[in-house]
């Protein structure tokens, strides 16, 4: 259990973390995300009292960390891979931690075991991958056999194994009952590990949900539907029977209709009932990476731009095209704001999506084509939810997006 | 040390200290079977043990110190006995002199690494998370950097000193006495250990080993160099004194062959390092417990 009221830390005159009030309970698998400087690694040096802060308290178990009796045996945690002296063997660098708060010389064995380092643990840690060494800080957080596990960035650096071994990691600590804090960029492992996010962007909390909870409040889920190409006429009816149902319909750049309000069943019914056929009727579930980027994209400190490489390039020889950027690239507000009507958090300074080519994606700033068209998969939606279910038939895939299309699409899909 | 109990599922409640009931009361917590101990300052200088002995920089600070302490010694014992020249009915302990202070940049250097390695390499986050006590880390590290300096100054002076003893015996020196013995060996040993311990806590409050190392370096120089280009007549009093009380000066007063007759003398250059290592060690831990690792 960890719980921090109105934690504030100013470096000079910078704030970067303010008024942060949030917990974390056991038994579950607490995620901790911002973007970039938003304050994510001085809330864990401050939970683990490197850190005074300017204002406010944070304490585990109700104690303040510098005085927890023997703080390895109750709080675990790997900060920095590489906050090891490279000319120690790994076994001296965790045995001599060990002996910092008397846990015996064995366990030491048994946690290079469990990270899968006993081969290694008379190598001086210089010589060490990244991945390694962050097998090494995650021994030395196991070391103590703790009740709280603080993680900042566990999975950097490590191999597809080693993700899933972190991975299912987390979820066995937590299942014993423990408290378990891990912060994370890859939103694909957050969406499998965490049960509960909390959300900061420029040091001030922005969320504190389920994951379930975080992603509709965050995205817009919506259903897509297309009517006959050939009779127009079915799509402005359907249209004003859906609108009258309640539903809140948009049409799309292809002639699809993006239908949100309405669960996908009642769109069947309705459809019915106006005596409209149906091409096409599917769930967009919006994956955690999509809610996060909606909420944070105002938070973001960091942000790239495009490499104009001015003066450095040749001049193109006549009748070339320049090459086309890679849309999402540096750009504001590529990730639209969630409707109104979804109860999400806007966040102050959002601009509305533009689209890459001046073209208008919509407002939702989603892609274009069929998320489970072939050559446009999202990788993230599948890991989310069944990307196709029965409701989506595969006829209705029909009008196949041209090549051109294709390459529109595709980037932004991954962009996402 | 580390081997108190061994590790049973069912930790005997007096291991058990009762703040663990606290979290686990209001909460359904995890608790481990192994054996929770209170940690104190023995656990802190074990640890300390292991991780000045597993690092390469020890070795190499540590043997240079002993080649260089070892090597200029008797080659000074050996160029006296086979030179023609007396002694003149001096102590044959100040030849010993000469290969300690070029050594003490050696454990001044070690000292410096002990604690400013840890925050160039980032393990010094480690650390303070393993151990939140941060007076506890700094004092098991002074004692155990210490106790190390000491014993090796000790058992290298001493060598040193009866081996010499025995090679400028034809030479007309006299025979030391007792106390002087005491003094070109522990007493000696002591002021270097003392030198040392000093860079120690400037690396912990500089925080950088290179900067540490300058800063010691210049001070063990510095004065000397300085006041040998001091001719200016209005600057005698000055020159005099940053001669006097320079490192060097003060390290041949526990020989009995000092640049001067006048400024310390006797065990005094040991009650002076003794308190400018006690002033900086309670600046260091000062800080230490009010600054951000």
């Amino acid at each position: 259990m960890i719980e921090a009221v109105g934690l504030t830390k100013r470096y000079g005159d910078k704030t970067a973390v303010y008024n942060l009030s949030f917990q974390v309970r056991p038994g579950t698998v607490t995620g901790f995300l911002g973007p970039n400087g938003s304050g994510k690694s001085t809330t864990m040096r401050m939970i683990l009292g490197l850190d005074n802060p300017t204002s406010g308290t944070v304490t585990i178990g109700g104690y303040p960390y510098r005085k927890l009796p023997n703080a390895p045996r109750q709080v675990g945690a790997l900060l920095d891979a590489k906050a090891v002296h490279g000319g120690r063997s790994a076994r001296n660098h965790l045995l001599s931690l060990a002996q910092l708060s008397g846990i015996p010389a064995r366990r030491v064995d048994e946690v290079l075991g469990v990270v899968g380092l006993q081969d290694v643990a008379k190598k001086r840690s210089k010589g060490f991958s990244l991945g390694m060494g962050q097998r090494l800080g995650i021994a030395a957080a196991l070391l103590g056999d703790p009740q709280v596990l603080l993680f900042d960035e566990p999975v950097n650096g490590l191999d597809p194994e080693g993700i899933l071994w972190v991975r299912n990691l987390m979820k066995a600590l937590a299942a014993e009952g423990r408290t378990v804090f891990v912060s994370s960029h890859l939103m694909s492992e957050m969406a499998l590990t965490a049960d509960h996010l909390i959300v900061i962007g420029r040091g001030q909390l922005l969320s504190d949900m389920s994951v379930t909870d975080f992603i509709s409040a965050n995205s817009a889920d919506f259903a897509r539907v297309r009517t006959p190409d050939t009779e127009p006429q079915l799509r402005e009816k359907l249209t004003s029977a859906l609108t009258e149902a309640g539903g809140h319909v948009l049409p799309e750049q292809d002639g699809a209709l993006r239908v949100t309000g309405l669960p996908l069943p009642r769109i069947s019914d309705l459809a019915h009932a106006a005596d409209v056929r149906l091409w096409e009727l599917s769930p967009h579930q919006a994956s955690l990476e999509e809610a996060y980027m909606r909420m944070t994209q105002g938070a973001v400190d960091y942000r790239s731009t495009v490499d104009q490489k001015a003066g450095l390039q040749q001049p193109l020889p006549p009748g070339a095209q320049p090459p086309m950027p890679v849309p999402g690239q540096g750009q504001a507000g590529w990730y639209a704001p969630p409707p109104p009507q979804q109860g999400g958090r806007p966040v102050p300074g959002q601009a509305p999506a533009a689209g890459p080519y001046g073209a208008q994606p919509g407002p939702y700033g989603a892609p274009q084509g069929h998320p489970g068209a072939p050559g446009a998969p999202n990788p993230y939606a599948q890991g989310q939810a069944p990307a196709m279910p029965a409701a989506a038939p595969a006829p209705a895939v029909a009008p196949a997006p041209a090549p051109a299309d294709l390459t529109k699409t595709q980037p932004e899909d991954d962009a996402r | 040390m580390s081997n108190h109990q061994p590790p049973m599922p069912q930790a005997p409640a007096a291991a058990a200290p009762d703040w663990q009931a606290a979290p686990g009361g209001q909460y359904p917590g995890y608790t481990s079977p192994i054996p929770v101990v209170r940690a104190h300052l023995g656990h802190a200088l074990a640890s300390e043990w292991t991780k000045i002995k597993s690092v390469r920089s020890t070795m190499w600070t540590l043997g240079v110190f002993v080649l260089l302490v070892l090597g200029i010694g008797l080659l000074a014992g050996a160029v006296v006995s086979n030179s023609s020249s007396s002694m003149d009915d001096q102590s044959p302990l100040q030849l010993g002199f000469f290969g300690l202070l070029l050594g003490s940049m050696c454990i001044m250097t070690l000292g410096v690494l002990t604690t400013a390695s840890e925050y160039g390499t980032g393990m010094i986050r480690t650390t303070m998370t393993a151990c939140p006590s941060r007076s506890r880390v700094l004092a098991a590290k002074a004692i155990v950097f210490f106790v190390l300096a000491f014993t090796i100054t000790l058992a290298c002076a001493a060598f040193v000193a009866m081996v010499q003893n025995a090679m400028v015996q034809d030479n007309g020196a006299r025979t030391p006495t007792g106390s002087e013995w005491f003094k070109a060996t522990v007493g000696v040993s002591l002021y270097v250990a003392l030198l040392g311990l000093l860079s120690l806590v400037i690396g912990s409050i500089i925080r950088h080993s290179a900067g540490a190392i300058t800063i010691m370096i210049g001070l063990l120089l510095a004065p000397l160099v300085i006041a040998l280009f001091m001719f200016a007549q209005s600057l005698h009093k000055l020159r005099e004194w940053l001669l006097e009380y320079s490192i060097p000066n003060q390290m041949s007063v526990f020989y009995s062959n000092s640049l001067s007759t006048t400024g310390p003398s006797g065990w005094e250059p040991l009650w002076i390092i003794l308190g400018v290592t006690v002033a900086a060690y309670a600046g260091a831990f000062a800080l230490l417990r009010s600054r951000d690792v």
